[in-house]
């Protein structure tokens, strides 16, 4: 007897829309009733950097001795109107990232690097600590929405001022900082009772528009003598008009967050869906300075994903003058270290994806006021692991820069990048790669 | 100019810039200043550090006072948006209307506000005593996380949304409440607290038992997906 032939079987497929991760949400969502709140930024994949090719020299353009022949890199910001502007001895600068959000260790941590370095790092919601002050050679104290912990005496003691109209993973979104993270001193700071869920305002109290901004960016310069530089910070949503728009308001540096930026704790519809990446913004804001004659006089820090030397020189290249970091810096100082796997797998995570940063329950420290696990993470030597990465940054930036023929960092041009994809040759207006064709530009 | 001649001074803004006006008003440590033609300026006396007793003559724009500190401000006429925003301590007082956001994310202090105050007075307040003669737009003490709003008239749609411990006290009528704000009783603490913010702002005459009060419900300080509608 003979068997009958086998019928081949269809192999399970899974739907490439509804993926594991997407029916993961739905039935949590059926579960609990409400979105998922984490940190972070964008996780889903975007344009971006790599998308980017540096040409390097060729016949037509000889490139400098690694080693040799210099490559500045130092960068001023905020000499438009301030008599006291930044000098930053590198063109990378530590994001706003609060305490509160982080531990006390963590900030830190991040001021002895980046002061180590000659770079400043920045306040975030909920006000200076002395820690924070003490460690940092040059501070920008953020002026956001919330106002909590805001105080004329910080204004003055800052280096310079930001004024957070949004940031990249939540454009129109504010802040949240749940109830396990609002420690007896957190909530001092913010004037709130212990242990509550706290949810930051999304507009500021006292202004909305240009209008209005332009007359706040006047008090505060009032205020502190016209000596601190003031920056506009924007998430990345609509960068040609928000850049022409601070500009008007009178800012002295423009501060550019993509949606890869992180974020302490927001809806991750809101981190996923809102605002556009950073490669696709910085075109955009470079147009509107240039138009109105200001590109480099009001100098653009760009931020939102960045993690190597190369990006930081793609980031110059398209006309930025300087980057910020924040959850590059983090990873640095210990955020997601594998060493902690076994910590993270009972959290129901692994190292890498950790994101829960709003839960209070790090194993790295960081982002967590828990008193036991916060000093987990060693201030100076966390500030030292910093300090090398910026180091490595610079260096990967300034050899790209070199192998171009640029003698200071910021003398990159778009001339010398090419792209590896249409929509990044589109978004960034450089060639794509092997072709002299930029969509929207070409006229092709 | 040294601090010594920087007392007891009249500053004409007809001939003399608001940065020149400001800077000697931060120079100072003490004295009583008045302040001629502001004709609405923005940013005026703002900043100030040290006791000093200001008057301005005329309307003021944008922020006066902003961040105040020790010092004591009267404005002689009506303000703009940002009245005292931010005030720490010292003395805010407006004899005729303010703008919106008046005392905005104020940390402490005294506001008076003799005239009306427009919408989101007490927006974002932090600890700072407001007290307004006459009634406040809509959404005021909208977030209000600490101190005292006290309206002697009436006060607009949404009073009070999304408060956290800020208290609340009004004569008149209340349009309407904002989410998580209630009603509370008013007991003798709350009868003697206001007694003394009357008595501060020049309201002596003004009888505490005639307010009401309104205070937190506190059903949103957690996220509960049974509250969603109330957002």
């Amino acid at each position: 007897m003979s068997q009958p032939p086998k019928i081949p079987r269809t192999l399970p497929r899974k739907s490439a829309t509804f993926d594991d991760h997407t029916l993961a949400e739905i039935r949590r969502a059926a579960a609990t009733g409400i979105y998922d709140i984490r940190g972070a930024g964008a996780k889903r994949r975007l344009p971006h950097f790599d998308d980017l090719l540096f040409l390097g020299a060729s016949i037509s353009r000889y490139p400098l001795e690694g080693y040799r022949e210099a490559c500045r890199t130092d960068v001023i910001l905020g000499d438009r109107y301030a008599s006291k502007p930044i000098h930053l001895k590198i063109p990378i600068t530590i994001a706003g990232m609060s305490f509160g959000s982080l531990s006390a260790q963590a900030k830190e941590a991040l001021g002895r690097g980046a002061s180590a370095m000659g770079t400043s790092t920045t306040t975030g919601d909920g006000g200076m600590t002395d820690e924070e002050r003490r460690h940092s050679t040059q501070l920008v104290y953020q002026y956001l929405p919330s106002r909590y912990g805001m105080n004329p005496d910080d204004l003055r003691r800052a280096d310079a001022i930001e004024v957070v109209v949004g940031q990249g993973a939540k454009p129109g979104g504010g802040g949240m900082l749940l109830g396990q993270k609002i420690s007896a001193r957190v909530a001092a700071m913010r004037s709130l009772p212990e242990g509550i869920d706290q949810r930051s305002a999304c507009r500021h109290p006292d202004w909305t528009g240009p209008d209005d901004l332009e007359i706040k960016i006047r008090e505060l310069r009032e205020i502190t003598n016209w000596e601190k530089p003031i920056y506009v910070k924007v998430g990345a949503s609509r960068p040609y008009y928000d850049t022409a728009l601070a500009v008007k308001s009178g800012a002295d540096v423009v501060v550019l967050d993509g949606m890869q930026g992180g974020t302490a704790a927001t809806q991750e519809v809101f981190i996923e869906h809102v605002g556009i990446p950073i490669l696709a913004a910085i075109r955009p804001a470079v147009a509107a300075l240039q138009e109105l004659d200001m590109h480099r006089k009001v100098q653009l820090v760009v931020s939102g994903g960045i993690r190597n030397g190369a990006d930081v020189a793609k980031c110059l290249a398209l006309g930025a003058d300087a980057v910020s970091i924040g959850t590059a810096a983090l990873v640095a100082i210990g955020d997601n270290d594998p060493r902690w796997e076994a910590e993270y797998n009972a959290l129901g995570t692994t190292a890498g994806a950790y994101d829960d940063w709003h839960e209070g329950t790090d194993p790295a420290g960081i982002t967590t006021q828990d008193p036991a696990l916060a000093a987990r993470l060693d201030p100076v030597e966390a500030g030292r692991r910093l300090a090398n990465y910026l180091a490595v940054l610079t260096l990967e930036c300034q050899t790209i820069a070199r192998a171009n023929g640029k003698s200071d960092v910021r003398n990159l041009e778009p001339e010398d990048l090419v792209a590896l994809t249409v929509e990044a040759a589109a978004m960034a207006k450089v060639p794509l790669a092997g072709t002299d064709w930029i969509p929207g530009v070409s006229g092709r | 100019m040294t601090v010594a001649t920087l007392r007891n001074s009249v500053l004409d803004l007809a001939t003399a810039s608001l940065r020149d006006v400001n800077r000697t008003l931060h120079l100072a440590e003490a004295g009583s200043f008045e302040v001629m033609h502001p004709n609405g300026a923005h940013a005026l006396a703002c900043g100030l550090d040290a006791p000093l007793d200001v008057t301005v003559r005329g309307h003021v724009g944008y922020y006066c006072g902003g961040m105040n500190k020790a010092a004591s401000i009267t404005v002689d006429g009506n303000a703009g948006t940002g009245l005292a925003e931010n005030i720490m301590s010292g003395t805010v007082r407006v004899t005729g209307d303010a703008s919106q956001s008046a005392g905005a994310s104020g940390h402490g202090g005294l506001v008076v506000i003799e005239g009306d105050a427009s919408a989101r007075c007490g927006i974002s307040m932090k600890g700072v005593d407001i007290v307004v003669g006459g009634s406040v737009g809509h959404m005021s003490a909208f977030m209000a996380q600490a101190g005292s709003l006290v309206v002697l008239g009436d006060a607009g749609d949404a009073l009070g949304d999304s408060i956290y411990e800020a208290r609340l006290y009004v004569r008149g009528t209340v349009a309407s409440l904002g989410a998580d704000c209630v009603e509370k009783p008013m007991r003798d603490e709350h009868l003697a607290a206001l007694r003394v913010l009357l008595d501060r702002a020049g309201y002596a005459g003004v009888d505490p038992a005639a307010f009401r009060r309104y205070g937190s419900a506190r059903r949103l300080y957690h996220f509960k997906v049974d509250n969603v509608g109330a957002y």
